[in-house]
């Protein structure tokens, strides 16, 4: 009961955040989201322009890889 | 799985047990930033598999479009790196304590095992089919058997098991070239096979010279390499040997035809010298003069390779063949 009461340290301790809400698992993303360093927020920023960069730049790949391999009349076919 | 994951997790305790405890037993958050999962594809083993994945696709005797060839180099470039991705996840035990590798990313516990594990599998799969729908099957089928005899053959199995890991692990690095080939003519010949075994040959020297002078981290991280199993003087002579063999397998190419002239000579001069290293790390065997020697054939040997398959490319690439004679 005392843990139950015990206010979370800036959402660090998330076992007590999530006894706090009558859970026996704490819901791990959301609750762990909130023990970033201001490190880690720049390391998961870094990571989420790269994925960003890549998956645009993979777009791009199978755009130009579909015409090339298939020809401008891709779209053109008997029904 | 347990037994595997046990010395990762020691290895890498920030990421494993940051947001630990009951019920977050698989709950990490990456403190890596892109960076790191860059490194985890070993970027300098991927730029030589590029490389001569390259000169296999410039050797073959068939045409593609060059967008086509681009995707089918990133896709093996891809798979490479997913394989090494995979070896950093089953080796970061091993790399924990190994001064050479103690600072990638896993063991520092800048990215979880699980997290290298799914991005190694994911770009492994991706890699594969993205190269089978762009080239073909057999392409993407020898890409996929590259991976897993890296991935699981050599790193689960021969590296903790055998001095001759590297040996036949050498398979794996020397692939490329047919991947490259298949790609581009949907089949395998001799004069990929030919630079197949170049490499195959090439790689236990090249790593027995490395592992001389590092014997000490192999032995701290239980590693059997051959200088720890045989000795520094059986590996040695098997450093002779290799390099006796590899001298004119080396220079096959341009005896079978798809070498020219420039081959010939820069194979013969290149071999030869390799042979005078390797002579002088058989007869150095104690002090500075015997890691200088070590690490003057590890740094030739690479620029060897990369010398014999650069000539192939500009004498196919850009018109610089002359034939031997008879050729």
């Amino acid at each position: 009961m005392v843990e139950a009461e015990h206010k979370p340290d800036e959402g660090r301790d998330i076992h007590a955040a999530a006894n706090k809400h009558g859970a026996n698992k704490p819901e791990a993303p959301d609750r762990v989201a909130q023990g970033l360093t201001d490190i880690d927020r720049r390391r998961r920023r870094s990571r989420s322009i790269a994925l960003a960069v890549t998956l645009g730049l993979l777009v791009a790949l199978f755009y130009v890889v579909t015409i090339a391999k298939l020809g401008p009349g891709v779209l053109d076919r008997p029904m | 799985m347990t037994g595997m994951m046990n010395p990762i997790q020691s290895a890498a305790p920030h990421a494993q047990s940051r947001y630990g405890g009951e019920g977050y037993e698989t709950v990490v958050v990456s403190s890596g930033d892109a960076r790191d999962f860059l490194a985890l594809l070993k970027p300098r083993v991927m730029s030589l598999v590029v490389f001569t994945a390259l000169t296999g696709m410039v050797v073959a005797q068939g045409a593609i479009h060059p967008v086509l060839a681009f995707a089918a180099l990133l896709a093996i470039a891809v798979g490479a790196g997913a394989s090494g991705c995979l070896n950093m996840w089953y080796d970061a035990d091993i790399d924990a304590v190994m001064s050479r590798t103690a600072k990638r990313p896993i063991p520092a516990g800048r990215i979880s095992p699980s997290e290298a594990l799914a991005f190694g599998m994911t770009l492994s799969v991706g890699s594969v089919l993205f190269l089978g729908l762009v080239a073909n099957w057999l392409a993407a089928g020898l890409l996929a058997f590259t991976i897993f005899f890296y991935a699981v053959i050599y790193s689960m199995w021969l590296k903790r098991w055998t001095p001759q890991n590297i040996v036949i692990g050498g398979a794996a690095g020397a692939f490329p070239p047919m991947i490259g080939q298949a790609a581009v003519t949907g089949s395998v010949t001799l004069d990929t096979v030919i630079l197949f075994a170049i490499i195959f040959i090439w790689t236990p020297p090249h790593f027995w010279a490395l592992a001389l002078v590092k014997s000490g981290d192999y032995a701290r991280a239980g590693v059997p390499m051959l200088p720890n199993v045989r000795g520094p003087d059986e590996t040695r002579r098997q450093i002779l040997l290799y390099t006796l063999l590899l001298a004119p397998v080396g220079v096959l190419p341009a005896l079978t035809g798809f070498g020219g002239m420039l081959y010939l000579g820069v194979s013969v001069a290149s071999g030869a010298w390799m042979l005078l290293l390797a002579a002088r790390v058989y007869r150095r065997r104690d002090g500075d003069a015997a890691a200088k020697a070590c690490w003057s054939l590890f740094g030739f040997s690479i620029f060897y390779l990369f010398g014999l398959f650069a000539v192939l490319i500009a004498e196919h690439g850009f018109g610089l063949m002359m034939p031997v004679a008879g050729g």
